[in-house]
């Protein structure tokens, strides 16, 4: 049976779709369409592919719209009538048809610091437990077809943001050592924030919903590193923390009495309750208080009288 | 058209940059070598990544009587005692190394109770010896290695500023000729697939790990990269290929739907309790277990499945023959009428275990199925039949260096596209410990060779422009034979008429045929221009697929005997004297192939005491039987 279909050629000086009548049969692929266009009407018209088995990532293009694997998409999943459009994924320039130049994901891959070795633990020493291996197993289940990085509206018609943001396929890289029983560096969450921009990622899970692989980049992978981010880096009370005083002083109780007097009458601002370890309670159920510790401190009560505000109007000449 | 050729300096050049290739580089690199990979894909997508099963090695983790020692004798009976004895000794002591080795790169191998590497049964190997990531072992392989390599970069990055000043990956670059100075390596010329122009590497060193010859058969799983391009590059540069007449066809490749034909079903289905049966529902394999293996397996079908659970006082179930024993045990099935609809033969895993089970041993192949065919394994059997997997020949080595052997120098090969270690036929796993352990033996040892130069070789100024010209030909002749056309006539005959089984009359009639082809591919033409036309590339892989193919048909119609994966119709049987020969092809100067005969390595004594005399008398003539007794 012949059938329709629209394929994009052209290079990075531009292009446009092609009309294609072709021969499918039953239980074919998108791919076999593809080899069956260049061995009979179109022999140059580029488009990579190895395995045809969903195995090595290689058929990426965009199918109707949807980024998809070739060797992937059964034609019995179109409607009988349904024109078919191919295109090449579009986040990534053009070379020629459906080939495109992914050269951004292997520089961002570059860029993220390897496995680190535990130091002391010889070669056949390495013991791990299969439920700890389980969780990073599932990000290595990916055969980098780079259709998440597609399919991210972070960068995709976004070229400006590509410096700063390396994508799912390097989150998933970020979590895969991160949850390494082995792996010796323990700032991966770290990293993932502040270079690989873990921040831009607002969860729309579009790179969950193409995975091939049906890995859950999304729930598994960058959600709980952004939590693990939040919990180090914008938990309100540590921020408060943080600004009331400086980390060192944190972790050194006592500190306040060190803190060299204002020039003013007004009282000390006492620092929030900590425990042995330094940190405050997180939970209001431990703390002494209903309603969680204030960050004040618990000695200070407001409203607070205005003779003991510490307050200097910069007009009236008080200048220190 | 551009006629400026890019060149690039280093030390050594690995041609393919699947686990060999990279396993190579690595050593390479680390021997304080400048390295360059060449790639014909993007990097990380080379067949490796399609390896299932897993890596062979006698960890002894699951099976702590496993040892070099049997992981040796079960690779010599496997290959029918035609395999290079050195390299099938290298391989099962360092095949451990290699493995842990992987883990300090980062590998995540499925574990043990014990925390240790996991390891599983397989066709053909004596104790569960499959290290193993669920069924992604390749995948896991080829992205542990991608990986070490960038961790490589980064180191020199953080020296010289530089990711790629000590190793560099040339992705999707093709090499179409070796450059020789006189009887040495000085180079390698290619083209960017991107933008079609040439490059040339001047090096002394070159290492050959382009993998298998696949793609010259119809029904193969093997990716259109699989031309044979190091087995024809080694020819055109004066090395020798041996064992070419024995190509694996693995048994279970799936036959239906069309989309995935040729496409693996892993071995673990079976050996995971998978059975196969024949359109009468009987489990025919009880019925094809040769002689020589009668002992090992069983003979009911509840003994057999009294074995999954209770392996030490059970004899295995005959589904886990080696791959060439049941590949033909199918091929009979179906040829007595007795096959699936599709041509076939069913293998089931649905009914013997839950399907929460089945989706826990197997999710790539219960993925796999599902997304690609439309088919579920855990509710109906599988239409499986014989595929092109693998090649057992390949370039003639030295065991210890992996260096070619022949007139040239500074060639090495290893992987696939090296021959000897599997002998006549292959078990499964041993293809990915054989990478790693050759790979890293032939990077090793490429990299002192390099070191031995007193001066580097210089590469002819000519050869580059004839290089050159070659290359460009199908460009520029009008009205030459489509590509694909060709490709697909060359795959017919050797498909048909240099298959599974082979008869003298079609063996000939194939080699007629192959003449024929070649004056076609000679005036192979490709519309289009340089720039990723891959209507042009196959046209420049068809003189490679060709060259390979004549030594396969050549080598099989001279073998008269049936061993491993050369079944001769005419010669059903394996003939002791014919295990004592190894067939040798060359290019003579006007571009034919020359066969000859070279005696097979004579085993060492200490190896050969690891074997019983009952069965060695299966394999040796009464002559070296008597040598070995009065040893």
């Amino acid at each position: 049976m012949k059938r329709h279909f629209r394929v994009w050629r052209g290079d990075a000086g531009g292009g446009d779709l092609r009309d294609f009548e072709v021969e499918v049969n039953e239980g074919e692929v998108v791919l076999d369409i593809i080899h069956r266009l260049q061995a009979t009407q179109a022999p140059d018209l580029a488009c990579r592919w190895n395995c045809k088995a969903g195995k090595c990532g290689s058929c990426s293009m965009e199918i109707n719209g949807k980024p998809r694997l070739g060797c992937m998409t059964r034609m019995s999943t179109f409607a009988e009538n349904e024109l078919i459009t191919i295109t090449p994924i579009r986040t990534f320039p053009v070379i020629r048809d459906l080939v495109t130049d992914v050269s951004f994901n292997y520089e961002k891959a570059r860029e993220t610091p390897a496995f680190a070795p535990p130091s002391g633990v010889a070669p056949g020493d390495y013991r791990m437990q299969q439920v700890d291996v389980e969780r990073s197993q599932e990000f290595r289940k990916c055969i980098e077809c780079f259709l998440c990085q597609n399919t991210c509206h972070v960068i995709r018609d976004h070229d400006e943001n590509k410096p700063a943001f390396s994508g799912p396929r390097s989150f998933i890289r970020a979590a895969e050592l991160d949850m390494h029983p082995l792996d010796s560096r323990s700032d991966r969450k770290e990293y993932a924030q502040a270079s690989q921009g873990l921040g831009y990622c607002n969860i729309t899970k579009c790179c969950t919903e193409v995975c091939p692989e049906h890995i859950q980049i999304t729930d598994n992978a960058i959600i709980p590193m952004k939590e693990r981010v939040v919990d180090r880096r914008y938990d309100p009370l540590v921020w408060l923390g943080r600004k009331i005083l400086r980390r060192d002083q944190l972790e050194t109780r006592p500190a306040p009495s060190s803190v060299a007097a204002p020039p003013s009458s007004a009282r000390l601002p006492a620092s929030a309750a900590v425990g042995p370890d330094g940190h405050m309670d997180i939970a209001e159920l431990t703390a002494p208080l209903q309603g969680g510790p204030s960050p004040f401190g618990d000695d200070l009560t407001f409203p607070i009288a205005p003779e003991e505000l510490l307050y200097n109007h910069p007009d009236k000449g008080n200048k220190p | 058209m551009s006629t400026t050729i890019e060149r690039h300096l280093y030390d050594v050049v690995v041609i393919g940059a699947g686990g060999a290739g990279l396993r190579a580089a690595i050593e390479a690199r680390l021997a304080g070598k400048r390295t360059a990979i060449i790639s014909k894909s993007l990097f990380g997508k080379a067949h490796t990544v399609m390896a299932e099963g897993g890596a062979a090695a006698a960890l002894g983790n699951v099976n702590s009587r496993d040892n070099w020692m049997v992981h040796f004798r079960d690779t010599m009976r496997g290959g029918k005692f035609l395999n290079n004895f050195r390299m099938a000794e290298l391989h099962a002591k360092e095949a451990p190394e290699r493995i842990w080795e992987l883990e300090t790169y980062g590998a995540l191998f499925d574990r043990t109770k014990d925390g240790k590497i996991s390891q599983r049964n397989f066709g053909g190997h004596e104790y569960p010896r499959l290290a193993h990531v669920g069924d992604r072992t390749g995948l896991e392989l080829i992205r542990t290695l991608q990986q070490k390599i960038v961790s490589l970069q980064q180191e020199d990055f953080a020296a010289t500023g530089s990711y790629d000043s000590r190793i560099r990956v040339f992705q999707e670059t093709t090499i179409t000729e070796l450059l020789l100075d006189g009887d040495r390596v000085a180079g390698a010329f290619g083209y960017y697939r991107e933008s079609g122009e040439f490059v040339l590497f001047e090096a002394p060193a070159v290492v050959l790990a382009t993998g298998g010859v696949g793609r010259s058969y119809k029904v193969t799983s093997n990716s259109w990269e699989y031309t044979g391009d190091g087995h024809a590059l080694a020819l055109r540069a004066g090395a020798t290929l041996i064992n070419m007449e024995f190509l694996q066809f693995h048994p279970t490749g799936m036959v239906w739907p069309p989309s995935v034909k040729g496409i693996l079903v892993t071995e673990s289905v079976r050996g995971d309790g998978g059975v196969l049966r024949n359109s009468e529902q009987k489990r025919f394999m009880f019925d094809y277990v040769p002689d020589v293996f009668r002992k090992q397996y069983a003979e009911t079908e509840e003994e057999a499945d009294r074995w999954y659970t209770d392996p030490d006082n059970n004899r295995r179930p005959p589904e886990l023959l080696p791959r060439d024993e049941v590949a033909r045990a199918i091929n009979s099935e179906v040829k007595a009428g007795r096959g699936s609809p599709a041509g076939g033969v069913f293998l089931d895993v649905s009914t013997r275990m839950p399907a929460e089970q089945i989706i826990r041993r197997l999710p790539s192949m219960h993925h796999q199925f599902k997304e690609l065919a439309d088919v579920d394994i855990t509710k109906e059997p599988m239409e499986v039949g014989p595929t092109c997997h693998y090649v057992m020949g390949g370039v003639e080595v030295e065991p210890d260096t992996g260096a070619a052997l022949g007139r040239v120098q500074g060639l090495f090969a290893a992987g696939e596209v090296s021959g000897g270690m599997h002998g006549s036929n292959r078990l499964g796993g041993n293809s990915l410990s054989d990478l790693l352990v050759f790979g890293k033996r032939a990077g090793e040892h490429a990299a002192a060779y390099v070191e031995t130069l007193p001066s580097r070789p210089k590469v002819a100024k000519v050869d580059v422009a004839a290089a050159a010209e070659v290359a460009l030909a199908p460009l520029v002749r009008p009205g030459g034979e489509n590509p694909y056309t060709l490709q697909q006539d060359l795959q017919a005959v050797m498909g048909d008429l240099v298959g599974i089984i082979r008869r003298a009359g079609e063996l000939t009639d194939a080699l007629k045929r192959l003449q024929e082809l070649r004056v076609r591919v000679a005036n192979v033409g490709a519309d289009g221009g340089r720039r990723y036309n891959p209507g042009w590339h196959l046209a420049l892989d068809l003189r490679n697929m060709l060259v390979v193919s004549e030594c396969t048909a050549k080598a099989a119609l001279e073998r008269e005997e049936s061993r491993g994966g050369h079944t001769r119709e005419d010669f059903p049987k394996m003939s002791p004297e014919w295990r004592r020969i190894n067939l040798v092809c060359s290019l003579e100067e006007t571009g034919e192939v020359h066969l000859e005969r070279k005696p097979v390595p004579r085993m060492r004594a200490e190896l050969i005491t690891l074997f019983e005399r009952t069965e060695l008398a299966k394999y040796l003539t009464d002559e070296e039987l008597s040598d070995v007794e009065a040893q």
